[in-house]
C-alpha cells in the first residue's frame, strides 16, 4: 500500500499539483434481512480500491481505481491531474486550502464484540425470536427485521505529509409490521424507521436492542393503526418523540448549517441554503432552548470518527447556541472563507468518491422537561407524534413536510386517541421558535442514520443525530385531503 | 477501464466454475463514469471512477447467499464464490427462493443504446458543456450550477442453468440550475437533457432554456395555496412517474397489498397509457435486467386502467406470468422496478397547452418528491425553478414556490390535454421517462414559502 499512495502523490506533485491526497479504502459489509419467517437476504460485500485528489493551478481533479497496484496508482495520478486541467476551461476563483496541519495517527471504533466474529446462527436467532413474536400477533401481513454491519479500514495519506490510518466498525438493526387492508397500510418499526438503530460500534449494541423484547407491541400498534382514525387537521401543539426530533434536526438544521451548500456548490442537485453567512450571530434560528452542536467525538455516533477525509481531528462544534446561528459545518477549501479553519466535516462514502461536507453527528442538548409522559402531562391539548415515515423539504430548507407511523391525541394532559397518517408541516426558524420544551437527559438518544444522499455522483452519507422528545407550539398538523 | 465481451464471459465462467452447489449465478457490474460539476459560473468539481463488481448468487435447495467484490483476480473470484456458498449453507430456508431463469429463447441487442464518442469522451467535452452552459446564464446576470456526467455501464449474467447475456450502454446528461442569488422567491431556471450519445447533448440550447426560463421568474411573488388547473413540463410529470415506479409499478409491492395498482381498475384517467419498455431505442435502453432475462414491454395503465406491473423471476413464479426482465440486482427487498418509462402523448402542441387554463399555475419541475401514502399514491413535493400563474392562456406572473400534497392517480384522471410532444428525462435516482407536458384539471397546493421565515 505504502508504494501504491506512494506513486500516486509522486505522479501528483510531478505533473505540477500545488497538493494532492490519496484514499486507499476498503469497505467490508454484512447484511441480513428476515421477512416473514424466511432469511430473505444475507449479502456479504466488499468493495476497495483508492482515489486520487489533486489541487492544479487552484482547480480540483480527482479520479479512482479498484485496481490497487503501484502502475494503476501512477495512472490514475496523471488522470487526476488531466482533469483539473480540463476544470481551467471554466474555472476563476483558485481553491485556497486552510492551515491544517498534517498528522500521523492512528484511530480505531472502540467496541467489545466485532460484529464480523458474531455466528450467523447468532445472528439469526435475534432475528427469528423477533419475527415469531411480531407473527403471535393476527392482522400483521409483513413482518420484517435486519441486521447490518460494517467495517471501513482507510489510510488517508498527503503531499503535506499527513498519514492517517483508520478502522470504523458499524453495527444496527431494527423490526418492522406492516398491516394492510384494501385501503390502507400501516407500519410500525421499532426502534426506529429505516433500518431501525445504527452505531459505530460492536455487536454488543444490536444486543441491546432486544428486537424480540419488543416485536409484540410493535405488531400489535401496526394493526391497531389499520383501524384508527385519520389524524385531524388544523394548528395545535405537537409533541414529537426523539427519533422523529432526530430528522427534523437533521433536515433543517443538519443540511442548511453545510457551508458547501451555503456557497452555492450543492445548487444543481440537493440546494442551497437559506442560512447564509451575513446571518451568523444575527439570525434567530429558535427559540432559546436550542443548542445544537456538531460533535464527531460523541462515544457510539454513527457520525463519530478520528479524522475526516481532509484528515482534519473530529471535534465538537456548536452551530446554534440559544437558538442563534453561529457556526457551520466545513471542508478545509470552505473554512477559510468565513475566516475559519475546517472543523473536520469532509467526507467521502468511499474510495471513488470526493469528500464533501457531511453531518457528523448533529445533536440537540437535552432539556429539563422530565420524562415522555410529564411532557405530555404538562400539554393540555395536542398531537403527539412518533417514528417517521415521509420527509421532504425545499431546497433552501425552510419549508418542511414529515409524517410518521403514529399519532396520539392529547386531552389534558393525557394521551388518548390513536391517529393514523399524522403529518406536521411548517418554516424552520418559525418552528424552531416554537419549540418550548425538551426532555431530560435521560431521554437522550444518539440515533444513526445511514440514509442521507447528497452529491452528484450520488454519495450516502452515515450520520448520527442526538435527540429527546420536545414541544412545538402552534403547528400545522393534518396536511392533505385523505 | 471497459472490459471486452470475451473476457467477461471468460471472467463469469470462472466464478460459475467455483461454485459447488446446485445453482449459482454470477453478475458482472462494470461502471466507467465522468462527472464535471459547476456552481457559481465555475467548474468545481471533476470526477472519474473505474470501477467494477462481481455478485455471486447461490441457491441451494431452499438457502441463498449472495457475496459481492470488486476484486476481480481468482483469489478475488474464489473467495467471493467461497463467501456466497457458506452464507447459503448456513442461512435459514427460504421457501420463497425462486429458482434462477433459465434461457428463454429471446434475444436482445448487446450494444443497444451505446454510443462509442460517449464511452471515450473526455473532460473537455464535459468542461466545453459547461462553459457554455455558463455563458447562458452570465448573458442573463444569473448564478449558474449543474453538472454534465458521461458513462459506461456493462452488465453481464451467467448462471448455472444456461443463461448468458451482457449489454453495455452509455449515458450522456446535462442539468443546470440558474439563480438570482438564494433568498426566497429568487429567480431561478431549469433546464435538463439525457442521450446515449453525448454529440446529441445541446449545451448552448439547455444553457438558453434555463436562462430564460430564470430571468421569467424575476420578481416572484406569493399565490395563496390551494386546488389549481395545472400545466405541468416534462420535468414534473417524470418526476412523479419515478415515484409512481417505485411505490406502485412493482409486482412485489402489488403482491404484497401496498400499490395503488388495483389490476383491471380504472385508476387514471382513460386518456393515460403508461408503459415501460427497455428496448425502445428513443430513451436510455437497457434490454436485459439483472438476472439477464431480456426485458418486456410492460403496459401498465392502459386505457386509464391498471393493467400490469413488472416481474422478476422470484416475483413473477408467484404470480404465474413469468418474469417481465425487470429484477434488480439480487438479493433484491423492494422487488422489480420499471426503470425505463413512457407516457403516452397526447394531440395538443406543446406551445398550445397553456391556451386551455383560464386560471391555473404553471409547474417547471417538482423538488424532494416523497411518498406521503404510497398505497393511495398521495407525494409531497415543492416546486422549484420556474413556477408562473396562468391567467386567460397566458403566463401572467412568477410565483413563490408552492408546496403539493396530491394523490397522483386522481390528479392524473382528470387529464385534460397531454402535449403531442414528448420529451426523454433521466431520473433523479434511477432509470429514465419519456413523458408529455400535461394540463391538469385539478392538483391541490398545500403549502407556500413566503417571504424569509423568522423566529
Amino acid at each position: 500500500m505504502k508504494e501504491l499512495i506512494e506513486r500516486a502523490l509522486d505522479a501528483a506533485e510531478r505533473g505540477g499539483a500545488s497538493y494532492a491526497d490519496v484514499r486507499v479504502v476498503e469497505r467490508e459489509t454484512e447484511q441480513l434481512t428476515v421477512k416473514n419467517g424466511a432469511l430473505e437476504a444475507a449479502t456479504s460485500t466488499v468493495s476497495a480500491g483508492f482515489g486520487v485528489r489533486v489541487l492544479v493551478d487552484g482547480a480540483w481533479g480527482f479520479s479512482s481505481s479498484r485496481e490497487m497496484h503501484a502502475t494503476e496508482a501512477e495512472r490514475i495520478g496523471r488522470e487526476a491531474l488531466e482533469i483539473a486541467r480540463a476544470s481551467a476551461i471554466a474555472h476563476r476563483v483558485p481553491v485556497e486550502l486552510d492551515a491544517t496541519p498534517p498528522v500521523t495517527d492512528r484511530y480505531r471504533t472502540p467496541y467489545d464484540e466485532d460484529p464480523f466474529a458474531v455466528s450467523l446462527d447468532d445472528k439469526l436467532r435475534i432475528l427469528m425470536d423477533a419475527d415469531a413474536a411480531m407473527a403471535s400477533v393476527a392482522g400483521v401481513a409483513i413482518r420484517e427485521g435486519n441486521l447490518s454491519s460494517g467495517r471501513e479500514t482507510k489510510t488517508f495519506a498527503s503531499n503535506a505529509g499527513a498519514w492517517i490510518e483508520q478502522e470504523i466498525v458499524e453495527s444496527g438493526g431494527g423490526i418492522d409490521a406492516t398491516a394492510v387492508n384494501d385501503s390502507e397500510l400501516q407500519q410500525r418499526s421499532y426502534p426506529n424507521s429505516f433500518g431501525g438503530q445504527m452505531v459505530t460500534g460492536g455487536f454488543e449494541a444490536v444486543r441491546a436492542l432486544d428486537l424480540a423484547g419488543h416485536a409484540q407491541e410493535t405488531a400489535e400498534l401496526a394493526v391497531a393503526l389499520l383501524a384508527a382514525p385519520q389524524c385531524p387537521s388544523g394548528e395545535m401543539d405537537l409533541v414529537l418523540d426523539a427519533t422523529q426530533v432526530a430528522l427534523q434536526i437533521h433536515e433543517s438544521c443538519g443540511h442548511p448549517t453545510e457551508l458547501d451548500r451555503v456557497f452555492g456548490t450543492e445548487a444543481s442537485f440537493a440546494g442551497t441554503s437559506f442560512l447564509t453567512t451575513d446571518k451568523v450571530g444575527k439570525l434567530r434560528y429558535g427559540s432559546d432552548l436550542v443548542h445544537i452542536d456538531a460533535d464527531a467525538t460523541a462515544p457510539s455516533g454513527l457520525g463519530t470518527f478520528g479524522y475526516d477525509d481532509e484528515g482534519v481531528p473530529a471535534q465538537n462544534v456548536p452551530l446554534i447556541e440559544g437558538g442563534m446561528l453561529v457556526g457551520y459545518l466545513t471542508s478545509r477549501e470552505t473554512g477559510p472563507r468565513i475566516g475559519r479553519q475546517s472543523m473536520g466535516s469532509a467526507r467521502a462514502w468511499s474510495w471513488n468518491h470526493i469528500p464533501l461536507i457531511r453531518m457528523t453527528n448533529i445533536n440537540l442538548r437535552p432539556g429539563d422537561a422530565g420524562s415522555l409522559e410529564d411532557l405530555i402531562a404538562d400539554t393540555r391539548d395536542g398531537i403527539f407524534m412518533s417514528i417517521n415515515k415521509s420527509w421532504s423539504i425545499d431546497d433552501r430548507r425552510l419549508n418542511f413536510q414529515f409524517g410518521d407511523q403514529a399519532g396520539w391525541i392529547i386531552k389534558n394532559g393525557r394521551r388518548t386517541q390513536l391517529v393514523k397518517n399524522p403529518t406536521y408541516t411548517g418554516i424552520t426558524p418559525r418552528f424552531w421558535g416554537s419549540l418550548d420544551a425538551i426532555c431530560s437527559p435521560s431521554e437522550w438518544t444518539l440515533w444513526g442514520l445511514p440514509n442521507c444522499g447528497k452529491g452528484e455522483p450520488m454519495q450516502i452519507g452515515h450520520v448520527g443525530h442526538g435527540a429527546a422528545p420536545a414541544r412545538f407550539r402552534g403547528v400545522k398538523v393534518g396536511v392533505g385531503r385523505w | 477501464m471497459v472490459v471486452g465481451r470475451e473476457d467477461l464471459d471468460e471472467l463469469l465462467d470462472r466464478a460459475l466454475a467455483h461454485s459447488r452447489v446446485d445453482q449459482t449465478e454470477a453478475l458482472y457490474l462494470g461502471q466507467d463514469s465522468a462527472l464535471t460539476r459547476f456552481a457559481n459560473n465555475q467548474i468545481h468539481q471533476n470526477v472519474r471512477e473505474h470501477d467494477a463488481n462481481l455478485q455471486v448468487r447461490v441457491v441451494h435447495g431452499e438457502r441463498v447467499g449472495v457475496a459481492a467484490t470488486n476484486r476481480l483476480d481468482e483469489d478475488g473470484i474464489r473467495t467471493v464464490v467461497e463467501r456466497a456458498a457458506a452464507i447459503a449453507a448456513r442461512s435459514a430456508p427460504n421457501p420463497h427462493a425462486a429458482l434462477l431463469p433459465e434461457p428463454d429463447g429471446r434475444d436482445h441487442d448487446p450494444d443497444l443504446g451505446y454510443v462509442a464518442a460517449t464511452a471515450e469522451a473526455g473532460a473537455e467535452i464535459r468542461a466545453e458543456g459547461a462553459r457554455a452552459v455558463i455563458a447562458s446564464g452570465e448573458a442573463k446576470g444569473l448564478e449558474t450550477a449543474g453538472s454534465f456526467a458521461t458513462s459506461v455501464m456493462t452488465v453481464a449474467v451467467a448462471n448455472s442453468r444456461g443463461l448468458r447475456a451482457s449489454h453495455r450502454s452509455t449515458r450522456a446528461a446535462l442539468l443546470t440550475v440558474m439563480m438570482d442569488g438564494f433568498a426566497s422567491g429568487a429567480a431561478s431556471g431549469y433546464a435538463q437533457a439525457g442521450s446515449g450519445d453525448v454529440a446529441r447533448i445541446d449545451a448552448e440550447a439547455i444553457g438558453a432554456e434555463a436562462a430564460r426560463k430564470g430571468d421569467d421568474m424575476r420578481g416572484a411573488s406569493e399565490l395563496d395555496p390551494g386546488e389549481y388547473e395545472v400545466i405541468l413540463e416534462e420535468y414534473a410529470v417524470t418526476g412523479l412517474l419515478e415515484y409512481l415506479s417505485y411505490i406502485g409499478f412493482s409486482g412485489l409491492a402489488h403482491e404484497e397489498g401496498r400499490s395503488f395498482m388495483d389490476l383491471g381498475t380504472r385508476v387514471m384517467g382513460e386518456n393515460v397509457a403508461i408503459w415501460d419498455d427497455g428496448t425502445n431505442p428513443s430513451g436510455l435502453p437497457s434490454p436485459i435486467d439483472f438476472e439477464g432475462v431480456a426485458r418486456k414491454r410492460v403496459d401498465l395503465i392502459r386505457d386509464g386502467v391498471a393493467n400490469a406491473v413488472v416481474h422478476d423471476a422470484s416475483t413473477g413464479a408467484r404470480a404465474g406470468t413469468g418474469s417481465t426482465g425487470h429484477a434488480l440486482p439480487a438479493p433484491n427487498l423492494i422487488g422489480p422496478m420499471a426503470l425505463n418509462l413512457f407516457m403516452g402523448p397526447g394531440t395538443t402542441p406543446r406551445d398550445e397547452l397553456i391556451a386551455g387554463v383560464k386560471r391555473g399555475v404553471w409547474v417547471t419541475r417538482f423538488h424532494y418528491i416523497n411518498p406521503v401514502h404510497p398505497k393511495k399514491a398521495i407525494l409531497t413535493g415543492m416546486t422549484k425553478d420556474g413556477t408562473f400563474l396562468i391567467e386567460d392562456g397566458r403566463l401572467s406572473r412568477p410565483l413563490m414556490n408552492f408546496r403539493f400534497t396530491q394523490s397522483i392517480p386522481e390528479a392524473f384522471s382528470d387529464v385534460r390535454a397531454a402535449s403531442r410532444e414528448t420529451k426523454l428525462v433521466p431520473g433523479e435516482f434511477f432509470g429514465a421517462a419519456t413523458a408529455p407536458a400535461l394540463h391538469l384539471g385539478s392538483f391541490n397546493f398545500t403549502g407556500v414559502t413566503a417571504a424569509e421565515g423568522s423566529a
